[in-house]
This record gives C-alpha cells, structure tokens and sequence, in this order.
C-alpha cells in the first residue's frame, strides 16, 4: 500500500516558540530576506506561527497555529499550474518542481492558506551561513514558486534506509524538521494509511478540525483543539 | 468626387511631415524606458516591483485585462455592424480593427512580462518534447494562450483582408521601391468582380468567426479568476461581466482614437458627428450593462454576507480600496450616462470626455477585481496590501506609448480609412447619409 503522508498540529500544546520555523529554515535552504524585504511582504516562512489574541485586554487569551502547506488531497494550487510545476506526487504529496516553474504565481494565489511563496530576488546568505546549507535540498533562483515539502528529502532518506535494512518503513521513522524540533510535541508526522500510525489515531480525534475545511481542499493537516478554532468577532491578529 | 476622397485618405501615406518624426521620436523613447524597465525587472528580479506575498498578481495582470479589453473594440464593432450591414459603419471599421490588433498584440505581452522566468516561457506551446511533458490543459493560463493566439490571428486577418484593394490603390499611384512593396502586399489584386466577390465572402465568414471567439477570449481571461477559490473572484457572472467591460472599454477607446486621427489627419469630413454620435449610444448602452453587472454582482455578495467575501467587498466599498471603488462608479456611469443620455450635450468632445472616463474607470475595474481580494483571501493572518513600484508604473505608461507609435506607424502605411469601402457608400443605392437629420430620415440612426 502505498504511503499517504499527513500531519496532526496539537494547539494545545503549542507553546508558540518558532523552533519549527528555525528548523525549516535551516532544512529547506530558505533564505532570510532582511528586516525591510520582510517588511514589504518578501518573507519566506514554509512554516509560519500565526499569533491571535482572543478577547479584549485584560481578559485576553493568547493562541498559536503553526501554518504550512496543508498538502491537500484536492489542492486548488495543482490544476492551475500550466506547466505542471505544482503537481500531485502518488504518495499524496503537492510537488513542486523548480525546474518546470515559470513563475505565474497563478498557485499562490490560488491557495486560500497562502502557504506559497515567491523567489523575488536569488537568494543570499550572509557568511558563515552559507557553510551550514543543506546539501540534500536543492537552491531555488528568483522567479520560481517555492514552498513546505514535509521535508520530502527525510523521506525519501528513510524509504531507502528501511529498505537498506530490509524492512518497512516504521511508524516514527521519518520526521520533518519541524517535528524533529518541536519541544512540546505538538507536531505528529506519520502515514495516514496506517490505521496505527500516531497521525493517524491523532487525526481521528474529537478535538481534531482541518483549515479551512468547508473549501474541500481536503488537507492531510489536522489541527487539535479543545473548542473548535473560530475566528470570532473577538479574535485579532497581533 | 470618388478620386477627391482617395487623395485626401492617401495623403497620409505619400506625404510625412517634420512633426511625424518627432511624434515618432518620442513615443520610441517612452517604449524603450518601457523595454528597460521590464529588463530591470528580469535582470535583478521581481523584488524591484511593489508585487508582494500575499498580491502576487497586480499591475501587469491588470494591465493584460485591461488591453485584452480594449482589442474587443474593433473586431467585435466593425463584425456586428458588417453583419446588420450599418452603413455608416464604412468609415469606422478599419480605425476599430487597428486597435484590435494592436491592443491585442500588447495585452499579450503582459503574460510574459509578469513571468518569474520569462525566458521559459515556451514550456506553455505543446512542442513534442522526449520526456513527454505537456502544457497542463487543466490551467485557464492554458486556455488563455490558445485563446488570444486564435483571436490575434483572426483580427489580423480580418483587418488584413480588407486592406487588399488599398493596397492595390496605392500600388497604382506608387513608384519605386514603394510600387514594389504594395504590389506583394495586395497580392495580386486587379479588381475584377470575381475577386471582388470572393473578398465579400471572405468578410462575411471572417466577421461570423470572429463574433464566437471575441466573446470566448474575455470569458476566458475572466475564467483566470473565477476559477481560482477567491473571495469575490469565485463568481458566475465573470464571463458576461467581463466580455461587457471589454466591449465597453473598447467603444470608448475607439472614440478616443477616432477623435485623435480626426484632428490630426484631417478627417473632418470623413469623420462626422454622426459616427461619434451613434458609437456614443452604443458607449451608452455597454455604460448600463456595465451598472447592471456591478449591480447584481455586488448586491448577491452583499446579500449572502459569506464573512471571506464580506472583507473583500467592504475594502472596495468603504475600506483602503473604496476611493477608486468610487473613482471607478463615478467614471464609469455617473459622469458618462448624462453625457450620452442627454440629446442637448451630445457632440464630438462630449463623446471623448465620457471615453475618457470609461477608460480610466475601465482599467480601475481591473485593478479592484484582482488586487482588494489576492490582498485579503481566507485567512485574516495572511492579509497584506499593494503599492506599485516605478517598474510596472513605467510598463503600464509604455504600453500606452507602443499603442500610440504602431497607430502612427500604421496611418503611414495604409489609409487609415478604407478607401474602397467609402467608395462603395458613393453609389446612390449604398449612399451613406452625411448628417444626423438625413441619418434619421433614412433610419439609419441607431
């Protein structure tokens, strides 16, 4: 059976540290922009932390939701692509192929989690920075789209290992950067296939909602929760 | 009478005066700074615009529905009116399908320039590559390419086809290297009703299959949004909504043109008030569609009061967006509809004053449909704005020049008013009433 690779984001246990963007970060090759290029909206973050206040001061309530890209069964940012640059790979995974990308930005925008990003310069980092790349995870050039890939280079590193070894893949195997780092163990990466799987009893539970269901994007990310998240007339960005 | 007319349409052609070249000095210099700026952008990136995560499409996309816009002027005119056989539509119809052509050829442009990497941008052409790797059918990016490549194609050739006994006018009074290039280009021609009869046919399918797919180009360019799960661009009503704005635009740049070469070529008595007159109804008429659409379309959001759609439409309607939301009513349908409705206030300046607004108000509508909803999409996390950069400010003003000198350059080449078509209205059975009373004596008024 092949393997369907999704994620459960606990927010309860999310303390809002930003260790999994640090991790993406130093994973993916992703270069920072600068202060003012993050400023007019040039930021990278394949994984980004979104901070909301509930209620008004003093009766506020901090909340955290870690976005990346909800790697949607049904994923509006595929069948806009006309060259096939963003396409479905068979473990269920919306590629991106840098090669093939011309840069429309046509999938951005199509993408209701704005969870796609666009090279608007060649990327640069500042010494030493440039020593600690990623030498698994290709450079992307200006004019070419760019976003989360589960860290696909783990795992294809763990299909090849276990088959090294001569067994399956087992369930905790294979763990993105951002669930390596994540302290509070928010973060849970595993085979939606596997009925046992971690993610897949996480994604089952009660407390379990997925971004923006009612599109039917149909994400393979479920977010955990004791209420239901609402944007409510309370809730505002900070 | 018939050779007065040939020499004043044909004295364009055979006579330039200093004044010309100036006019054609400075609009290649506009066009340059055009091409510079868009080399800027290959050469250092994007980055050197205001485009931003999340409005990854603004200016140049506008700029694109914008011109598309604008070429459904002339084909779509000059068609209906072949087809209902309007008689004073002869002097009208070549000015309309330059500027098809010509719109179209720089609309298409903009695909390209708001590439990430222009330079591939031949991965949408369906060549046989050894790895078998297709366009992707599925895109209306896709669609849109073989649409505005049909419909280019078309419009040349209906504009092309009815230059041919011009050319062969022009051949006949030319010398030199000049008879030698308008004999290739009228192809033969020598007038006999043979030929004559076949160029008639040709013309009338050419303006029956140019009708279907003028309509499809701007439903396509309109699917580029609707398409997409885009609070307010997800809508039914994009495909009529557009083709009508496109019509509507390209009325009122027709009337702007018009009203240019009138002044500077002398077309005073070729040009009468009468045209602008009867093209102002029509200006009239696509202005309350237009009202209407915006009506329905905002009234149905408004109504349904969806929360995404609701903090796209409240930008535009009261929020950072709603100046040129208000700019855009006001150019549109407040400032045109007394001057088109009103039988006292009709005439020539009149007509171009309203043009004007609708063009202005026309490629504000562009601007509001794409950029208010990339800039506030489903998650209030995400939102952003867009303020342009010199780089596309400077693409945009250059579009308009590279409009402005192939218009020039093309007056030099053929009369910009069809010759033969204008003789053909001389016959007494065909005569083309000169003024309004006669025009409605005739029932030709629209």
């Amino acid at each position: 059976m092949p393997h369907r690779w999704g994620m459960s984001v606990d927010l309860d246990r999310c303390t809002g540290c930003e260790a999994c963007v640090v991790a993406c970060h130093a994973e993916n090759n992703i270069p920072t922009v600068g202060p003012d290029e993050a400023a007019r909206g040039r930021a990278k973050h394949w994984m980004r932390v979104e901070r909301y206040w509930e209620g008004e001061f003093p009766d506020v309530r901090l909340k955290f939701r870690p976005v990346l890209c909800q790697q949607c069964e049904s994923a509006p940012c595929e069948p806009v692509c006309p060259t096939y640059a963003s396409s479905h790979t068979s473990e269920g995974l919306n590629a991106q192929i840098y090669n093939r990308c011309i840069g429309t930005r046509y999938c951005a925008n199509a993408c209701p989690y704005n969870v796609r990003f666009f090279n608007f310069y060649n990327p640069v980092w500042e010494k030493p920075l440039d020593l600690q790349l990623n030498p698994d995870v290709s450079i992307r050039e200006q004019g070419v789209m760019e976003k989360c890939t589960f860290c696909i280079q783990r795992i294809n590193a763990g299909k090849i290992d276990a088959h090294a070894n001569g067994r399956e893949v087992q369930d905790g195997d294979i763990r993105p950067a951002c669930v390596q780092s994540c302290t509070a163990n928010a973060l849970v990466f595993g085979d939606l296939n596997d009925p046992e799987s971690a993610v897949s009893r996480l994604s089952r539970s009660p407390r379990g909602s997925k971004l923006l269901e009612e599109l039917g994007t149909q994400p393979k990310v479920t977010y955990l929760e004791r209420e239901t998240w609402q944007e409510s007339e309370g809730t505002r960005r900070g | 009478m018939a050779d007065r007319v040939a020499s004043d349409l044909l004295r364009p052609v055979f006579q330039t005066t200093g004044r010309f070249y100036v006019l054609i000095a400075v609009l290649s210099g506009i066009v340059l700074c055009g091409l510079g700026a868009w080399g800027y952008q290959i050469y250092y990136g994007f980055g050197v615009t205001g485009y931003n995560w999340p409005v990854y499409w603004a200016f140049h996309e506008t700029n694109f529905v914008f011109w598309i816009g604008i070429s459904h002027a002339g084909t779509l005119i000059s068609a209906i009116l072949r087809l209902v056989n309007a008689t004073w539509r002869r002097p009208v119809t070549r000015c309309a399908e330059v500027i098809t052509a010509f719109a179209l050829m720089i609309g298409a442009m903009f695909p390209l320039i708001h590439l990430g990497r222009p330079w591939l941008a031949f991965f949408l052409i369906p060549y046989p590559s050894e790895r078998g790797i297709w366009p992707n059918y599925r895109s209306p990016l896709v669609w849109d390419f073989f649409a505005i490549n049909t419909y280019l194609l078309s419009s040349v050739l209906f504009l092309a086809l009815p230059m041919i006994p011009d050319f062969a006018l022009i051949r006949d009074r030319a010398t030199g290297w000049r008879r030698k290039i308008y004999k290739a280009l009228s192809l033969g021609w020598q007038g006999t009703p043979r030929q004559w009869h076949r160029l008639e046919s040709a013309m009338h399918i050419m303006a029956l299959v140019i009708l279907p797919i003028a309509v499809s180009v701007h439903t396509i360019v309109s699917f580029d949004f609707s398409m997409a799960v885009v609070p307010m661009w997800h809508s039914t009503i994009f495909g009529p909504y557009f083709v009508a704005g496109a019509i509507f635009s390209g009325i009122a740049a027709l009337i702007v043109v018009m009203a240019l070469l009138r002044k500077a070529l002398h077309l005073e008595s070729y040009l009468l008030p009468l045209h602008f007159q009867n093209l102002g109804k029509l200006l009239l008429l696509m202005s309350l569609l237009w009202g209407y659409f915006v009506f329905s379309e905002r009234l149905t959001t408004w109504y349904g009061n969806s929360p995404h759609e609701m903090s796209v439409f409240w930008s535009t309607q009261t929020g950072a967006y709603s100046p040129l939301f208000w700019t855009m009513v006001l150019c549109n349908f407040v400032i045109p509809f007394p001057l088109l409705a009103i039988r006292r206030l009709r005439s020539i300046t009149t007509a171009v004053v309203a043009s004007c607004c609708v063009v202005t108000g026309m490629w504000l509508e562009r601007f509001l449909i794409i950029v208010p909803s990339l800039a506030r999409k489903s998650t209030s996390y995400s939102w952003g704005s867009y303020t342009p950069e010199w780089p596309e400010i400077v693409i945009m003003i250059a579009s308009f020049a590279t409009m402005a000198l192939l218009y020039a350059l093309v007056s030099k080449l053929v009369p910009i008013i069809s010759i033969w078509e204008l003789k053909t209205g001389e016959h007494p059975r065909l005569k083309a009433p000169a003024s309004v009373p006669e025009a409605e004596a005739a029932g030709e008024i629209l």
